[in-house]
């Protein structure tokens, strides 16, 4: 009996994915409240009807019931299910918050999704393709944009997922709880080879991802034996599919120098300084995170999405103080590694 | 009355004039009304073998079938032709022409010219969409989501134009419904004496007029941008993406209900008349249908939650989606209310309204997880999304069709079909229904994302016994189409009123009249009156 029910048991538990991380423990409660109370409706109602069509089948002599309604229980079954449905609201709304608010001192590491492979391009200026290198038990940020139309960045482990989304950042942030190899997934469509476009998070304990750190080659095949992802698969083959050395994890300059070796080669370095003067442009020092005013009155705060808008377009909000139409237009003259690479820069200017 | 007791049962509206051309230039309602079915079932033909070929294809991980490109048109054709040529016609231009005047006790729809009107813009909608077949095809997903479908080689254009004719024809659908409904009901009609099947193509027809336009502006820009580069939605050109999604769903939300109201009133018909019973609270039914037609047109941002929207912006959504919940329960409970204590009686329509609510129980619950933010996150996009909206397309909004098919084809045809072959196909359709997409709501949980020409091996089981589930379908289909063929040609005579039902349309001869009825009807009691004699059994 026991083992009945251990078996009963385990078979829902096969139906959801690992949990990888502290949130899908609390997403898989609320998924298991919603699936109660849903299995609660449609089994009562199936059994209502059930019982209704043997116990009210048509009958020789029996005649129906003339109702037409009944009021209190119509308020009943209104009132109810709202109750019901406000409990989901809210819950999904504590546990969503959890799911979109990085901590502040997450490791923060760029995602670039192009049809069709995710490359990611890590603070110190190394870059993998389709594997994602990420340390264990350390919150990680992953900011996102694509080169080309929509993707859609899922790790179904960690119940994460948001689109990525062309001219624009978005993000997505997690704590691993569990080493090793875990599914990625494209999760919106983009042409041919969506479904070819995986890739592979592994999650480094402290030795490996000190080693990575240092530049070493990392063992995938050893993390691979681990068992908390069985058939895992790094890339399907599809059309068009380019092919990809998996990782490159040796990159001798941080992104933040690379991103001044770009500021300098695009001629920016001529109108914004990086020690606080002013020049033809404000300064970069202490821009990042600051609020900004604008010539229309306006504020706003300096984050990445402010960032990469002044740089590809920066008419659309003027600083105080500055003439518009100084700065040159730069959309579609970056690529987003490069603009990756910028933005870090900036932003290391404290 | 022109005619005369005499011709009651010679002169029908199908022989009362001859020849093809006859049906082509017809006003009558019921006619274009089969002319309607005719065409909409041949669509769901061709979007129904493109559906199996896509599960044969995935029957096995790897590209088994067709190319993943090849496949990618698959899916889009499937949804393109099941939504907009099938499903959002499929009951209010088909049977709800066809059933809409009787019920309302009139000659014909306040517009004929125009309902004539409106077949032929569908028409030539659907023939603008299929062009696209013989030139590039399509592979955008029937969302069009930009700026992949601006930037693809395929031939979008094509499907865009078309949908975009085919919304104007919904439009004069819509228009000439409500003018009928307020200027044609019988003497004695008020609106507390009209069917729900008729409050609900009221409904519909309300979403009809208000959200297509919408649509039909965003289609227009996608194809603007896609032929001169406005740079509207592609961010290359300064557009974006993700506006386009607003707009999109802003119509496509609300055709959700298109898609399912015209299906309820189907049941709320249905129910009543096999359970000899008046229906369970009237007034909270209508009021629930427009209940669910206002809040439908403020829910869309719910399919983007992911997509960038901000966080204020899906706190919103997902609290007023939850509201949707609540009239659609009112229905399904009032619908079991009206079988409490009926004498129920299990022919092939009343099959079908069973399967309904068992199935679009299943179809709303589930919506309750994708309206939930959290678990929203991780299930959309998967095929937890793909289940869900069949079970509340194909188990609601088709088995309500079929509900409805059997239910009135009496009437139209005046031939029965045998009782038998309905009961197995219904069972049949039910059952594979199930076995297709109840294992598709486990791969998405697993993590299976949609529009994958290829998956994971994990996941094969599941795929494997929803291909199979999509043959007992297929089965139950063909069994259909044959067994109300066969009744076409040699059924038996059907009765003018074989369920024993109080609404209007039953009171002429089956088939009807050129003009409906030969008697004027007048309405004296309720639509479901089962009181007496009229509650004995059919
Ligand atoms: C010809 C001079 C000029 C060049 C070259 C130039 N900028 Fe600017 N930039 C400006 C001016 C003037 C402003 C302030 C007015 C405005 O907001 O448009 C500005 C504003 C900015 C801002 C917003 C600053 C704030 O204080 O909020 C950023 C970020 C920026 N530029 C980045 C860049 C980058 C990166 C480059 C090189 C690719 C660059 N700029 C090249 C003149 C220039
Ligand atoms: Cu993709
Ligand atoms: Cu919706």
């Amino acid at each position: 009996m026991t083992l009945f029910f251990a078996l009963v048991a385990s078979a829902f538990a096969a139906t959801v994915p690992v949990q990888g991380t502290d949130i899908a423990g609390a997403w898989d409660v609320l998924y298991w409240f919603l699936i109660y109370v849903s299995a609660f409706f449609v089994f009562g109602i199936l059994a209502a009807m059930i019982y209704f069509a043997v116990r009210y089948r048509r009958q020789e002599g029996k005649r129906p019931k003339f109702i037409e309604g009944n009021t209190a229980v119509e308020i009943v079954w209104t009132v109810i299910p709202t109750i019901l449905v406000m409990i989901m609201f809210v819950w999904g709304w504590v546990v969503y918050k959890k799911m979109i608010h990085a901590p502040l001192n997450a490791l923060e590491i760029r995602v670039i999704g192009k049809q069709w492979l995710w490359q990611f391009v890590y603070p110190d200026g190394k870059q993998s393709i389709n594997d994602l290198y990420v340390p264990l038990n350390r919150p990680v940020k992953l900011i996102m944009s694509s080169e080309d139309v929509l993707h859609g960045f899922f790790i179904p482990n960690f119940r994460v997922k948001h689109d990525v989304v062309p001219g624009m950042y978005t993000d997505v942030w997690f704590e691993a709880k569990i080493p090793g190899i875990h599914q990625i997934f494209c999760t919106e469509y983009c042409g041919a080879s969506h479904s070819g476009m995986l890739a592979r998070l592994l999650v480094l304990k402290d030795d490996q991802w000190k080693e990575f750190l240092g530049g070493k080659k990392i063992d995938i095949a050893a993390l691979s034996s681990d068992p908390t992802f069985p058939g895992f698969r790094a890339n399907m083959l599809g059309e068009g599919m380019p092919a990809v050395s998996q990782g490159d994890a040796s990159a001798p300059v941080s992104l933040v120098s690379q991103g001044k070796t770009v500021a300098q080669s695009k001629g920016c370095i001529a109108c914004h300084s990086a020690d606080g003067s002013k020049m033809t442009g404000p300064t970069w020092k202490g821009l990042a995170g600051s609020t900004r005013k604008f010539a229309d009155g306006s504020e706003g705060k300096a984050d990445d999405a402010y960032l990469r808008e002044s740089i590809e377009n920066s008419a659309a909000k003027i600083v105080a103080g500055y003439p518009a139409g100084q700065m040159p237009v730069y959309k579609g003259l970056f690529t987003e590694v490069e603009l990756a690479q910028v933005i870090e820069y900036i932003k290391s200017l404290k | 009355m022109g005619h005369g007791v005499a011709l009651a049962h010679g002169d029908n509206y199908i022989n009362h004039s001859k020849g093809l051309k006859s049906w082509l230039n017809t006003l009558d309602h019921k006619r274009i009304g089969i002319m309607y079915l005719i065409a909409i079932l041949s669509f769901f033909l061709v979007g129904g073998i493109f559906a199996m070929l896509i599960r044969l294809n995935l029957f096995s991980p790897g590209s088994t079938l067709v190319s993943p490109s090849k496949y990618n048109q698959l899916f889009t054709y499937h949804g393109a032709i099941m939504v907009f040529m099938v499903i959002i016609p499929m009951i209010p231009a088909a049977i709800g022409n066809m059933v809409l005047p009787m019920m309302l006790g009139a000659k014909d729809v306040a517009f004929p010219r125009w309902n004539l009107a409106s077949f032929y813009v569908y028409l030539s909608g659907a023939a603008i969409a299929c062009a696209s077949l013989f030139l590039n095809g399509v592979d955008t997903g029937w969302t069009f989501y930009t700026p992949y479908s601006i930037r693809t080689s395929t031939s979008a254009v094509w499907v865009l134009l078309g949908a975009f004719v085919m919304g104007f024809s919904s439009i004069l659908t819509g228009l000439n419904f409500v003018v009928s409904i307020h200027k044609l009901r019988a003497p004695g009609m008020g609106w507390g004496k009209m069917p729900l099947f008729l409050w609900a193509l009221y409904g519909t027809s309300v979403i009809q007029i208000l959200a297509t336009p919408v649509l039909a502006i965003t289609l227009l820009l996608a194809a603007l941008e896609r032929i001169v580069g406005i740079g509207i939605f592609d961010p290359a050109l300064g557009g974006d993406p993700v506006l386009f999604q607003h707009f999109f769903w802003f119509y496509s939300h609300p055709a959700v209900y298109i898609m399912i109201l015209p299906a309820m009133g189907v049941i709320s018909e249905v129910v009543p008349v096999f359970s000899r019973k008046p229906i369970f609270g009237y007034t909270a039914i209508a009021m629930a249908t427009f209940g669910i037609a206002l809040v439908s047109f403020v829910v869309w941002g719910h399919h983007m939650f992911v997509s960038g929207q901000s966080e204020f912006a899906n706190f919103l959504f997902s609290l007023i989606t939850m509201f949707v919940a609540i009239p659609t329960g009112v229905k399904v409970f009032s619908w079991l209310g009206t079988m409490y204590k009926g004498s129920l009686h299990f022919h092939a329509p009343m099959l079908y309204a069973i399967g309904f609510i068992f199935v679009f129980t299943i179809g709303g619950m589930t919506g309750m997880f994708l309206a939930t933010l959290a678990t929203d996150v991780h299930l959309t996009d998967t095929y937890f999304v793909v289940a869900h909206f069949h079970y509340v397309m194909v188990g609601g909004s088709l088995l309500g069709f079929l509900a409805g098919l059997h239910y009135w084809f009496p009437k139209f045809s005046g031939k029965m079909y045998a009782e038998t072959p309905a009961m197995i196909a219904a069972i049949l359709i039910n059952v594979g229904f199930n076995v297709t997409f109840f294992p598709q709501f486990i791969l998405g949980v697993l993590g299976m994302p949609r529009r994958y020409a290829d998956y994971l091996p994990q996941f094969t089981t599941l795929n494997r016994v929803s291909t199979v589930g999509s043959w007992i379908i297929a089965a139950g289909f063909l069994l259909v189409l044959f067994y109300l063929i066969h009744a076409l040609l040699r059924g038996k005579k059907a009765s003018d009123n074989p369920w024993k039902a109080l609404t209007l349309e039953w009171q002429s001869p089956s088939p009807p009249p050129h003009e409906n009825f030969l008697v004027e009807p007048v309405v004296t009691d309720g639509p479901y009156d089962y009181r007496g004699a009229k509650a004995g059994p059919i």
